[in-house]
């Protein structure tokens, strides 16, 4: 669910480099609505990139990361053409799955 | 109170339970994450209290821990963090930001693939330390730099 990842996946010499934005409110549970009530946290709790169906980053994670999280990593022992998936799972349970080719 | 045998029971259930999850096919070997979400790091309050959770009793500080982050953060609802540690052997990079309600903000896992560097934008609700600790060879590293923020990202 949720809106699809934007993922750019290029190799940059022997590593891949990731750039992921994800489409997320990422509510803290701290903010008032404008009817003054608490909106309820919201918040993806956990990342995964899998190489070629190989876990490779993985990344537990708070309601502090911003609104719609862009995160960076790199990824070693990848090269062009391989396939990069990125998975989030939120509080409510709720997850999604993207996957890119690598560029060179 | 046998504290030791608490542990052992409760360590010995959770086991059962994943080992049940293999065998009914619910969870591949792929899908078990080595990194779980720890609730009472994430819920702690301080920087103290998130560290125990953590079982970080001590760290050192360390130059090979690259922060790079705003001096002064205009939007405290995004500010970008770029965290590299240079120490060989590292394991798992956790960042903090101290003055938070919630200082723990996660813990990225280097230990599959990825080269020890993550960038992030986090929300800092005022003017606080960020601190990144650094596990390598089961010893903790850690260094600090200070973000001023003039319009925080916490409040609402």
């Amino acid at each position: 669910m949720g809106d699809p990842m934007k993922i750019r996946a290029r190799m940059q010499g022997d590593v891949a480099e990731v750039r992921v934005l994800m489409g997320h409110p990422m509510e803290t549970g701290q903010r008032k609505g404008s009817d003054g009530k608490i909106i309820p946290a919201h918040f993806i709790k956990q990342i995964r990139a899998e190489l070629n169906g190989k876990v490779v980053f993985e990344a537990a994670i708070s309601q502090a990361i911003s609104r719609n999280p862009l995160f960076a990593f790199k990824v070693k022992g990848a090269k062009a053409g391989d396939k990069l998936s990125i998975t989030w799972e939120d509080n409510k349970g709720d997850k999604r799955t993207d996957t890119v080719t690598i560029s060179g | 109170m046998d504290n030791t045998r608490r542990r052992v029971l409760r360590g010995a259930s959770a086991a059962g339970a994943v080992f049940a999850a293999f065998a009914t096919g619910a969870l591949k070997p792929s899908d078990a994450l080595a990194i779980t979400w720890d609730k009472s790091a994430f819920e702690a309050k301080s920087m103290v209290d998130a560290l125990k959770a953590l079982h970080v009793s001590s760290a050192t500080d360390s130059k090979d821990i690259v922060i790079r982050a705003p001096d002064i953060a205009e939007n405290g609802a995004v500010v970008p963090i770029d965290i590299t540690s240079n120490i060989p052997g590292t394991e798992s990079i956790s960042l903090f930001i101290e003055k938070n309600p919630f200082p723990y903000v996660g813990t990225f896992d280097m230990t599959k693939g990825a080269v020890p560097y993550v960038h992030v934008r986090v929300k800092v609700g005022q003017s606080s330390p960020v601190r990144v600790v650094v596990t390598a060879g089961g010893k903790h590293y850690q260094a600090v730099k200070d973000v001023k923020v003039t319009i925080g990202g916490c409040g609402g």
